[in-house]
């Protein structure tokens, strides 16, 4: 292949090094209003009064808006396919704020700092309710986040907003009670993973303005334009029509920005004054007032016979959803679909779940999307069972994992059709020394040496529901034009897709400009989520792509007077068998354009019935200071199987960014409210992600199975990644201290304070 | 008040607000590569030069740059792009966000020693976060360029 | 957002004493930590043109102009062999280059921060601190002072030669300590700082002797680490820091009785 499988430089990698102006506050227009956001200091509180009229004699503000201005019906942020699984449980602003952050007003003004002294003039009267911070004591409890009746479900995911329930369900396959009644060894603990911050660069920005046909467009730092435009609609209540969702480049989003969390606010802004607002978040509001991952405690019961066959699984979750539904009823699902499969060989599984709602921040996507936090749970419980076998836990994994051809019940009965998990934990094995190393060294300074292992899996799209689709035209100088809809967020799928593009087309990479996204010129996606873009998108690449083909070969007949059959076309030139005669691509761009009937220009969908798991091995080498409890990473060793690997080096790249946001969020990343529910870590002064000095060296290599759904055999890379570090660091901190730690981050001060209190 | 300061090697001389931030100043000056990432100096996205030395133009008055010289990537095109396309080599710049602000101490660290360790160019570049690549493959594209220089500047 | 009426760029000390003795007006050191505040100030002063940013070396001093940076601290090479590079250990895991460019000796040591690295390594070397209009007094003393309208010009770290280590515990390699201990012994003196309790930094005196008089260093640090009063913050109980502040006591300790080499770790 010349195209697939080439480490090519992303198409827009010169203007990002030369720091060129084309992120959303970059492109800005000069005289944008700022629009800014009072928010609440209560978690749970009712707006009494709320007074404007001085702040609004402000100079240089143009409007404030309060619950009393904006529509009635509710609505998600939620960026999902319509029927939205989220609850529709939002207003633009409400009278009833929700948590700390929550806006209560909208201010608009010529600059910044006239509409910061009149967001001080706001005068607001609470009723301060109390909250409910703990997901332990939401189900059922005294304290309603969403008592009003105006709540709504679309889909059936066992919500009840008058139980403080987002989503409730229960699945499984054979009788585990039984089962785990019959196993010789079984383990049973509560893990649990904060609400942490994806913490991309670029924080959330959307600058509105309306163009000369009255539309509101909408230019936003966002994954999910076509779903962007929805929910703007929803919240304004104005038709789809009226509106177009588009995205410059895009400072980093990892899921937080499958959210809608601040567009809806200049939108609003702009379609009152008609005139350009921009909102750009602060790095607080950004941590305090976003979409982070779901708080989730997950308990496993795992059972095994003495020769360390696992025979049984069973997983509760309680996901913690905050103030509003976002991704609530969705990601749980993951915690137990995506990381019981794991073991697929068990007789028996059981999973249930319960998603409350709380007085703290929603949660929303974040990378692994809930698999994290499950794989989290079930791949420590492996360890902690081999501990308990006496098992070495390569071994015991070895044994119990899936293998390519195996039936996954717990997998929405799915066939693992590609898969080279036992691979990758093999060359894991080798790579990391584990044999030599496992499980601990004392070195002798006193400091230990200790390894961890883990696997991960996740999914390639949301089957039946993703839709990935591409525009590809020739032009007149035999060039094409790719337009998408997936968004490109640093990822390189621009890059990606174009590749898959090239390969079909024959030509160079360079020959396919690529687009994008824009609700008003780019064919449906459902956007970049959920692992989907090269294996959705890219599916309708290729088919677009071999459609163009087709049409290109019946305007080469039509030019070269022969049957379609009998041209030969190379990519460049079009042959006709019969006669000899050539005409160049070029030709065929331009015959196209004169006289012609034949449009050179194809859009095709693709969705997907499956969605293939990608598989992945990770392991640590770690140094403990068993007095400071200091973790120092040495080295981590991933070997990832996500099928064909598209471009070695951006898959490489996805693969090393997502291990060290997992390792931000195992060892630093700490998320601390106070009584009152407001949250400490509101900056890069108190919300620690890793630098260079804190993730040790890395060694990523990829074992390719070959997927048969996929385009050219590929399948995901973008969450699976994340996945590893906190169950394989978990491990080498047991291995190390001989203390298994359930929550993250795990802090130099719970392995000191613990290393103590066992030794004492 | 009125300052007066070269930026980009052209002077400029403009009256500003008293409590104008540089990263505002040069913004407004069309340097649009200097970045805004937090408020709290933790991020190292709107590092500019001044009198040659990294700076967090964000903690930095505009007025303490009068009389002095500022340099922004916009400034540095040709380092930019020669130094640059080794981290693209690498597709280490993914989202590109951090990575005006990466260049440019990178630039300074180069020109302060020009043949750094994997230690000092961590400890150098530790105040440029980046969520995107794990560092990783920005290492990598440090060493390719190093490499090429080493060669004289052939690849 | 800070906010600020006038900038002025002080053209004397004088001058600069003078506008400070307003309330409303503030010394900006480098301005990191109060960019962060939302103080609405009437008049900035810059000290910034006085020539206050050079290290200038006297027969038994380095005195230290408060304008000068934790970089050029980091790397001046007289001190570091002074402190047995305590000095360069106490700021190059602070933020980054670009940060410590900014950030100056005088706003460091003024506004005796708890979490300071800089204040906690200063009070275990042999330091006085030369105000505007109080003299020069001994940087404890200033340390324990509640915060006025003077000027802090110079911070003068007397060559006294001694053995010294500076340790520090942190999350995560360039945030705040959880703990620092800088320990210097020097005449018939171990001094031990103990920064970032989280409170500010604070210094025992410990004779000499008793340091060689010890053969358990372990029991040492730790009956040195009882005395000092620790609290809990975001980074740490103080149950935590009273047991680092034992770890990193003796770790000091172990390094200046080991001949007082550089700082490895």
């Amino acid at each position: 292949m010349k195209a697939v499988g080439v480490p090519f430089v992303k198409k827009d990698a010169m203007a990002l090094v030369t720091g060129k102006p084309v992120y959303t506050n970059d492109l800005a227009p000069k005289e944008c209003l700022i629009v800014k956001l009072l928010r609440s200091p209560h978690a749970n509180a009712m707006i009494r009064e709320i007074k404007t009229d001085v702040a609004m004699r402000v100079p240089g503000i143009e409007a404030i808006y309060t619950w009393k201005d904006v529509p009635q019906h509710r609505f998600t942020t939620a960026g999902q396919t319509w029927p939205e699984p989220s609850p529709y449980d939002r207003l633009i602003l409400d009278q009833h704020v929700r948590f700390v952050g929550d806006p209560v007003a909208i201010i608009a003004g010529e600059n910044e700092a006239c509409v910061e002294r009149a967001m001080k003039m706001i005068k607001v009267k609470y009723e301060v309710l109390p909250a409910v911070l703990d997901p332990e004591e939401a189900l059922d409890g005294p304290v309603l986040v969403h008592p009003e009746d105006s709540w709504k479900a679309l889909c059936p995911v066992g919500a009840d907003n008058k139980r403080n329930l987002c989503a409730q369900a229960e699945d499984g396959n054979g009788d585990v009670e039984k089962v785990l009644a019959e196993c010789d060894v079984v383990v049973e603990h509560t893990y649990h993973v904060r609400a942490a911050q994806q913490a991309m660069m670029e924080t959330f920005q959307t600058v509105c303005f309306m163009d000369m046909y009255g539309r509101l467009n909408v230019m936003s730092s966002t994954q999910i334009v076509y779903h962007v435009r929805r929910i703007v609609s929803n919240a304004l209540g104005i038709p789809k029509s009226k509106i177009r969702a588009f995205k410059p480049r895009i400072g980093g989003g990892f899921g937080a920005k499958q959210s809608a969390v601040c567009e809806v606010y200049p939108a609003f802004v702009t379609w009152k004054t008609g005139k350009p607002s921009k909102i750009v978040f602060t790095r607080e509001e950004s941590q305090i007032a976003s979409s982070p991952r779901h708080d989730m405690a997950v308990t496993v019961r795992m059972g095994a016979d003495k020769e360390g066959n696992i025979r049984a699984i069973d997983l509760y979750t309680l996901s913690n959803t905050g103030a509003y539904g976002e991704h609530g009823p969705t990601t749980v699902g993951l915690s137990g679909h995506k990381a019981i499969p794991l073991y697929g060989s068990a007789e028996a599984y059981r999973f249930r779940y319960d998603v409350v709602y709380t007085n703290r921040m929603s949660a929303g996507a974040y990378r692994g999307y809930g698999a994290t936090q499950g794989i989290f749970a079930v791949e420590t419980s492996v360890n902690e069972l081999a501990e308990k076998l006496g098992m070495d836990p390569m071994e015991i994994r070895m044994k119990n994992m899936v293998k390519e051809g195996q039936f996954m019940p717990a997998y929405y009965g799915e066939t693992a059709n590609s898969c080279a998990l036992d691979k990758c934990l093999a060359r894991v094995k080798e790579m990391s020394g584990w044999d030599e190393k496992y499980p601990r060294k004392v070195m002798p300074d006193g400091k230990i040496r200790s390894v961890g292992v883990a696997l991960a899996m996740q999914g390639s799209c949301i089957s039946n529901v993703d839709v990935g689709s591409a525009t590809i035209k020739l032009g007149e100088d035999g060039v094409y034009n790719m337009s998408i809809a997936a968004a490109d967020m640093g990822t390189g799928c621009d890059t990606i897709l174009a590749q898959m593009a090239a390969e079909c087309l024959d030509c160079d990479l360079d020959d396919i400009a690529v687009s994008g996204a824009d609700t008003d010129t780019s064919p449906y996606d459902s956007g970049s989520y959920a692992s989907s873009t090269t294996y959705v998108t890219g599916m309708a690449v290729t088919r677009a792509s071999e459609e163009l083909k087709k049409r290109i070969v019946r305007q080469a007949a039509k030019m070269l007077k022969c049957e379609v059959d009998e041209v030969d076309f190379d990519g460049h030139i079009a042959r006709s068998d019969k006669t000899g005669e050539e005409v160049t691509l070029a030709a065929i761009g331009a015959g196209a354009m004169c006289g012609s009937d034949i449009a050179l220009q194809v859009t095709e969908s693709h969705s997907s019935p499956v969605s293939p798991p990608p598989y992945m091995a990770g392991a640590v080498e770690i140094e403990l200071d068993p007095e400071t409890g200091h973790v120092e990473i040495l080295d981590y060793y991933a070997v990832v199987d996500c099928g064909t690997v598209i471009n070695p080096n951006l898959a490489r790249v996805q693969a090393e960014g997502g291990i060290v946001q997992g390792i931000g969020m195992t060892l630093y990343e700490n998320i601390q409210y106070t009584e009152k529910g407001q949250l400490l870590n509101n900056s890069f002064m108190q919300y620690k992600i890793p630098t260079r000095m804190d993730m040790g060296n890395l060694h990523v290599e990829f074992e390719s199975s070959y997927e048969p759904t996929g385009p050219f055999g590929a399948k995901s890379i973008g969450e699976i990644v994340i996945n590893t570090p906190a169950p394989a660091l978990t491990h080498a901190i047991a291995n190390a201290t001989g203390l298994w730690f359930r929550e993250l981050p795990i802090t130099s001060e719970q392995i000191a304070m613990g290393i103590m209190e066992n030794e004492n | 008040m009125q300052i007066s300061l070269t930026l980009n090697g052209k002077k400029i001389t403009e009256e500003i607000a008293d409590d104008l931030l540089l990263i505002d100043f040069v913004r407004n000056h069309g340097c649009y590569s200097v970045k805004r990432g937090c408020e709290t100096s933790n991020c190292g996205l709107c590092t500019v030069f001044l009198d040659e030395k990294p700076v967090l133009s964000c903690s930095v008055l505009a007025a303490r740059a009068d009389g002095h010289k500022v340099d922004t990537l916009e400034g540095l095109q040709e380092e930019a792009e020669e130094f640059g396309s080794f981290i693209a080599g690498q597709g280490a710049e993914q989202c590109g966000f951090c990575n005006p602000g990466m260049i440019m101490n990178a630039i300074a660290l180069f020109r302060e020693n020009p043949d750094p360790s994997d230690d000092e160019i961590r400890e150098y570049l530790a105040g440029n976060l980046c969520r995107c690549s794990g560092y990783e493959g920005q290492l990598r594209g440090i060493h390719d360029f190093l490499e090429y220089k080493r060669k004289g500047g052939a690849r | 957002m800070l906010k600020i009426k006038q900038y002025v760029k002080a053209e004397s000390l004088e001058q600069a004493y003078e506008l400070n003795q307003k309330k409303t007006n503030r010394i900006i050191g480098g301005m990191l930590w109060l960019k962060m505040s939302t103080a609405q100030i009437q008049t900035a002063i810059d000290l910034s043109g006085l020539g206050l940013d050079q290290i200038e070396e006297t027969e038994d001093a380095w005195k230290i102009g408060c304008m000068v940076s934790l970089r050029d601290l980091e790397l001046h090479e007289g001190l570091n062999e002074l402190s047995c590079n305590m000095v360069r250990e106490s700021v190059r895991s602070i933020v980054g280059v670009q940060f410590r460019n900014l950030a100056t000796i005088g706003g460091s040591i003024f506004g005796r921060f708890g979490f300071s690295d800089v204040l906690t390594c200063f009070l275990a070397l042999d330091t006085e601190v030369e105000l505007y209009k109080g003299g020069i007094i001994s940087l404890e003393e200033f340390a324990k002072m509640e915060r006025d309208n003077d000027i802090l010009v110079r911070v003068i770290v007397k060559k006294t030669p001694g053995k010294g280590s500076y340790q520090s515990h942190r999350n995560t390699k360039t945030d705040f300590p959880v703990l620092a201990v800088a320990a210097d012994r020097y005449g018939d003196e171990l001094k031990v700082a103990v920064g970032a309790r989280p409170m500010k930094a604070v210094c025992l005196h410990i004779p000499a002797e008793q340091l060689d008089a010890c053969t358990d260093l372990k029991k040492f640090a730790k009956e040195l680490a009882t005395q000092v009063p620790m609290g809990s913050n975001m980074r740490g109980s103080a149950a935590y820091r009273t047991h680092l502040a034992e770890v990193l006591i003796r770790r000091a300790l172990e390094k200046i009785t080991d001949g007082g080499e550089k700082n490895a770790d």
